[in-house]
């Protein structure tokens, strides 16, 4: 296995290649040893596939082999980390993971090969909703289905339910509904599209997806990043976090129906939203980030309007907070409710809040620093006992971090620099190269993963949300719980299906 | 309880009163875009290059809404002497009722005066509206949830987001349609009760938006349905899809 940085460019002939054997045995043993998986993806090379695989410990390393039609299961002999991993490689290359216990389709798709698909399906077809649903037989079971479009404002996905009376013994999570094809486009699109595209990989983690592309880009152009731009980049990041971890918390509060902090979280987080229009015009963030920097200079009285709003927001926040985690009605639903044990969270690799929450202490700031996060403290969770009640302690935590970054950011003394001109999007990307870039999203783990061919041109971009890592972890969170506590379960993961369905 | 009350206290009324009283965005905010009519065939040949989603109608100086996602690209270019082909004001009424009203140098019809008779009529007192997500990337969801929060406050103008299309007047449509969405979309299309009206939300839902030329999508909701209401952006501000049912249904003049 090869150690590399986030972030930084390789020749792809760097990327140790191995015998298929090897390849599953490193990756069985590095798993076992608490190891984790970034990537694993499959890749069209000549006339061949390679399957790609980043892991991390305290570091990131990178290995890969070449794979014929099939592959030994590595979710049999290694454990459920792989499995969504295995069942995406099926799906995107029609390669089968033989012996995979679970093996069905995630985003209903035809393959990009022109192997025989794996599932036997016809995709001329209506296939959403076709689909070997999992079911527990007996006299007192039922099923319950709900959506793709659900009762709220929010995106489409099917919940399966097996139940028994109101306990629900399994529940399996069907996605793909948002599928856009998100990764083909990026391989084929004019550059200049690339980052707009990246931008509604996932809405809400705009920030962070596009921050993860421009650093792939940036790595791959040799572009250098000015200090004033990394703050705001940074700033941009911990707002966007901001925004997402006090709006889960009012929404946490509707679900228990505690209406108060609802209401005034969803205000506090507009405001947030409102503060991101001010730096990018967008209250997403969108169009602020590119490659080489940003698209507007931080100036001095945006600098203010920042402090001052964090000023004015800060002791709201600590008193709504306050409001919601000491009502012992709230206490009594988010406490014991949904856990997931530290041992699973581990076994399915939880990552970003969810996994904190559960005790794995992983966080892509303290542990593979981009940007500004080298300079700026850690954090460290104090509840961690993978219920409700920490999944939103774990973001009360991060709340009140994120504001002391922002504070500290903006008190260095930097000259705004120079936004990135808007002409030359036609990037030179390195030929033959490979960069892998990780930044901790409001969700957890983001990575980009780019390989180019010996022209420079794009031959794989391939994007892992952290939701990706965490939809199986709401699936656990509900065993043996009672069916009308989903809602709350739910919010207090609160994934992405775009960013999963891509 | 005393804590309840003190921080009621600490928050206090926070709903704008849009629109009774205007609402100022602040300069960066990118609105309804100003072509420069003068501006030359070069600049906005320039411009239409640049611009990530083939929005920029460079011979007839025009910009297409229905594409645009407001990135502000082409306000950045400028020739020699200060030619600009483009500023973006901070008008936040986007909103249209036909497809090519949306291409524009500058100037939309004022939207209440679009609003058919009947649909003022049947739904000017009380709309309930679906939303339907197909495809998008959720920030459109994510600011018409904003809709609910105090300082829109969108229930006190009668209109409100229901759970099921049973029992909504219309739907509104978020997102590019992707293929694994079309049937669903269809149905709760299929399970509102006529009379019924048709908003389609975001660049997505008009024109595929960031995803356009995707084979996973379908890009534009009126081949599947008819649109009354075309609400652009990416996402539309509150503030613009607020304006676009209060002018469309209720004729509130902005």
């Amino acid at each position: 296995m090869l150690k590399i940085n986030n972030g930084e460019r390789i020749d792809r002939s760097q990327i140790p290649r191995v015998s298929s054997e090897l390849f599953h045995r490193q990756l069985s043993q590095f798993v076992r040893n608490n190891g984790f998986i970034v990537q694993f993806f499959a890749y069209p090379e000549d006339k061949q596939m390679v399957l790609l695989a980043v892991l991390r410990n305290s570091d990131l390393f990178i290995l890969e082999t070449t794979v014929g039609r099939e592959f030994p299961s590595l979710t049999l002999n290694a454990g459920p980390q792989f499995n969504l991993f295995e069942r995406e490689v099926a799906e995107q290359y029609g390669l089968r993971p033989a012996g995979h216990p679970w093996l069905k389709m995630l985003r209903y798709h035809a393959n990009k090969s022109d192997k025989p698909d794996v599932f036997g399906n016809n995709y001329e077809e209506e296939i959403p909703g076709n689909y070997p649903y999992f079911q527990v037989q007996g006299e007192s079971v039922h099923e319950v289905a709900v959506g793709p479009v659900h009762a709220g404002i929010i995106e489409p996905g099917h919940f399966r339910f097996q139940c028994a009376g109101e306990e629900v013994l399994h529940l399996e999570i069907q996605l793909g509904y948002q599928h856009r094809g998100v990764e083909e486009l990026l391989q084929t699109v004019p550059h200049k599209r690339l980052i707009t595209i990246a931008e509604g990989i996932a809405g809400d983690t705009s920030i962070g997806h596009n921050l993860s592309c421009c650093q792939a880009l940036e790595a791959l152009c040799g572009l250098e990043v000015a200090g004033g731009a990394s703050t705001q980049r940074t700033i941009a990041l911990e707002l966007e976090r901001l925004a997402n971890h006090i709006g889960d918390l009012g929404a946490l509060s509707g679900d228990v129906a505690f209406n108060p902090p609802a209401a005034y979280f969803g205000r506090i987080r507009g405001e947030f939203l409102n503060l991101l229009l001010a730096l990018s015009g967008n209250r997403f963030g969108k169009g602020l980030i590119r490659p080489g920097g940003t698209a507007f200079a931080m100036g001095q009285e945006a600098r203010q309007v920042i402090a001052n709003k964090i000023k004015e927001l800060r002791p709201e926040i600590l008193h709504v907070c306050d409001l919601l985690f000491t009502a012992h009605t709230v206490l009594a639903r988010f406490e014991r409710t949904g856990t997931v044990t530290r041992e699973h969270a581990q076994a399915l690799g939880l990552v970003g809040v969810c996994g904190r929450a559960s005790g794995l202490d992983y966080d892509v700031r303290e542990f593979f620093p981009t940007e500004c996060y080298g300079d700026l403290p850690t954090i460290s969770n104090k509840v961690t006992s993978g219920d409700v009640l920490s999944r939103a302690m774990v973001r009360q935590e991060e709340i009140v971090h994120s504001l002391n970054a922002i504070d500290l950011l903006l008190a260095r003394e930097e000259e705004p620099c120079q936004p990135v001109p808007v002409e030359g999007t036609d990037y030179a990307l390195a030929p033959s190269s490979c960069v892998v870039t990780l930044n901790e999203g409001w969700r957890g783990e983001i990575s980009h993963c780019l390989l180019t061919d010996d022209q420079g041109q794009l031959i794989r971009y391939k994007i892992k949300d952290p939701s990706f890592h965490n939809w199986p972890g709401l699936a656990m969170a509900l065993r043996n719980q009672e069916i009308s506590d989903f809602p709350l379960c739910n919010k207090s993961f609160n994934l992405s299906y775009c960013g999963f369905d891509l | 309880m005393y804590k309840i009350i003190r921080n009621r206290l600490e928050q206090g009324h926070r709903t704008s009163s849009y629109p009774k009283k205007p609402i100022q965005l602040p300069a960066i905010y990118r609105g309804l875009p100003m072509v420069n009519a003068d501006s030359s065939l070069t600049l906005a040949r320039r411009c239409a290059e640049l611009c990530p989603q083939n929005a920029i109608l460079a011979e007839e100086r025009k910009i297409d809404l229905g594409r645009c996602t407001f990135c502000g690209r082409c306000a950045e270019v400028q020739e020699g002497d200060g030619d600009y082909f483009v500023r973006f004001s901070q008008r936040f009424e986007l909103a249209a009722v036909r497809r090519e009203d949306l291409i524009t140098s500058g100037s939309l019809p004022e939207l209440a005066q679009h609003a058919k008779e009947q649909i003022t009529k049947l739904f000017g007192r009380s709309l309930q509206l679906r939303q339907v997500s197909a495809g998008g990337c959720n920030a459109c969801e994510a600011d018409i949830n904003v809709l609910g929060t105090p300082f829109f406050f969108l229930s006190r103008f009668g209109i409100d987001f229901v759970a099921s299309p049973r029992h909504a007047d219309g739907i509104m449509v978020t997102g590019p349609i992707s293929r694994n969405m079309r049937s669903a979309l269809m149905d709760t299309y299929q399970a509102v009760p006529a009379p019924k009206v048709v908003i389609a939300a975001g660049c997505c839902a008009i024109s595929g938006g960031p995803f356009h030329g995707s084979a996973e999508i379908i890009g534009d909701l009126n081949t599947l349905l008819p649109v009354d209401l075309y609400i652009p952006g990416c996402p539309p501000h509150p503030l613009t899809t607020l304006h676009a049912l209060l002018a469309y249904f209720k004729q509130v003049q902005s």
